[in-house]
């Protein structure tokens, strides 16, 4: 996956080490990553670049430092989280749904918005797409859980 | 043998032709599913992209969840699911403090003795020779690429599974099945994992090197244990095959399709026929398949 990156695990890990965050920030690569696990896998150091990726990304959200280009995976990865706040389990059609809508107001790409639209009938054809999604029985532990890892005093 | 089973959200969405296979092979092969009550996601790679609490969290209120239903052993079909709950045992398992406050956290006390085993380590419980033995249709015309992506292998310290860089396991199975099988170099490669909605390019660049390199290697399919890998490599083959202006016709099995196939079920019964690449002609004894009609469901077709 590294080889498509406008800054590898290696670099990045470099960037931080000289102490330039903002720049490591800035990389399209922190978003990019698919975490396959790879670079940490394989490094000769034993450094976690997987984790380093991971922490980068939840800096990258808390100062609302993604760029333009790094937004739609940022807005997947949110809608995907309320998703899971509000259900307990995914709901695929709902998820798509709010993805769709927030990355279309966020750059009024209709293209976008209606990209995969003919998708929905091919896995109704196959039984692979539901209306009405499953959900777990006790939401309300999941709102409890969620504001829990908000705080800080925890963990 | 009763195991709990966290099916995960896929294979109770778009993937349920997993689901399917899965619960086929294995009622035949007298292992009781009992699906562990009122289970949540597992936060997946959004979690452990925005949220480190919510990624050990979501996934431990599962593995407390089974502990406290008397479960010591589950089954995680999805390497994806697999992946954070093993994570998070070990976390809880290493760091008592923090066991401590993730029980406070998910209100259920959260052991972490819970056993968590991907599917192809579930066909290894059960034992090869026996898996020969229920074989009623060998897959003689098979030649397939067993496919493992990333979290099947790796974090070789979380997952503890097969060697992370040549595994093995899961052609031991198709060997078992009377499969053959290839020997390629995309084997632990990365799909392209979820980015199908976000970033559909990396997939498609990813998968398309995936199924050239299997062509090349000579399968005549593609072997998976994992619902996203099905869906990029499945779903997902008409666009790689319009955008990159080629033929893959390569039909993608799940590690249940093909031991279900083995033990003598049809692949509508499988969920097979719900893929969207075509493999009806590989299918079990066609050993004179020929492989100029595989894969006529890749334009978007139903498969028969």
């Amino acid at each position: 996956m590294a080889a498509g990156m406008d800054a590898p695990p290696t670099r990045l890990i470099r960037l931080l080490q000289l102490g330039h965050v903002e720049a490591a920030l800035r990389a399209q690569s922190i978003w990019q990553c698919v975490s396959c696990q790879t670079c940490a896998t394989r490094c000769p150091k034993s450094v976690d670049c997987a984790g380093v990726m991971d922490a980068l990304r939840q800096l990258s959200v808390e100062r609302g430092a993604a760029t333009p280009e790094q937004q739609r995976t940022v807005l997947f990865q949110k809608a995907f989280l309320n998703n899971i706040r509000r259900n307990g389990r995914l709901n695929e059609l709902e998820l798509i749904g709010e993805f769709k809508l927030s990355t279309f107001l966020h750059g009024r790409s209709l293209s976008f918005l209606l990209k995969d639209a003919t998708l929905a009938p091919e896995l109704m054809k196959r039984k692979k797409f539901h209306l009405v999604g499953e959900k777990a029985r006790d939401r309300a532990v999941l709102a409890r859980i969620f504001a829990r890892c908000r705080d800080e005093s925890h963990l | 043998m009763n195991l709990a089973y966290y099916p995960g959200c896929a294979l109770h969405g778009s993937s349920n032709d997993y689901e399917q296979s899965l619960r086929a092979c294995l009622q035949t092969l007298d292992v009781q599913l009992k699906e562990i009550d009122d289970w949540i996601c597992c936060g997946a790679t959004a979690a452990h992209s925005l949220n480190q609490k919510l990624a050990i969290a979501l996934p431990a209120r599962n593995l407390a969840l089974a502990e406290n239903q008397g479960y010591r052993e589950m089954l995680a079909p999805c390497p994806m699911c697999s992946m954070q709950l093993l994570k998070a045992r070990k976390a809880v398992a290493e760091d008592e403090a923090l066991r401590r406050s993730t029980s406070e956290i998910v209100e259920l006390e959260v052991r972490g003795d819970t056993q968590v085993l991907n599917l192809i380590q579930l066909f290894e419980k059960i034992g090869l020779d026996r898996l020969k033995a229920a074989v009623k249709a060998p897959l003689s015309s098979m030649c397939a690429a067993c496919y493992y992506g990333c979290l099947l292998t790796r974090p070789p310290e979380v997952v503890e599974f097969d060697d992370f860089e040549q595994p093995r396991s899961m052609e031991k199975i198709l060997g078992a099945l009377g499969a053959k099988t290839v020997d390629w170099n995309y084997r632990t490669e990365c799909c392209g994992a979820g980015m199908t909605m976000a970033s559909e390019q990396t997939v498609l660049e990813l998968s398309h090197k995936i199924l050239s390199n299997a062509q090349a290697h000579g399968a005549n399919c593609l072997v998976v244990a994992c619902p996203m890998c099905h869906v990029n490599l499945d779903m997902k083959q008409p666009n790689i095959e319009r955008h990159y202006g080629v033929k893959h016709a390569m039909p993608i099995y799940y590690l249940s399709d093909v031991v279900g196939l083995a033990l003598g079920f049809k692949p509508e019964a499988l969920g097979v026929n719900r893929h969207f690449v075509c493999s009806a002609d590989l299918q079990v004894g066609m050993s004179d398949a020929s492989p100029a009609k595989r894969g006529t469901g890749a334009t978007g077709k139903v498969g028969t």
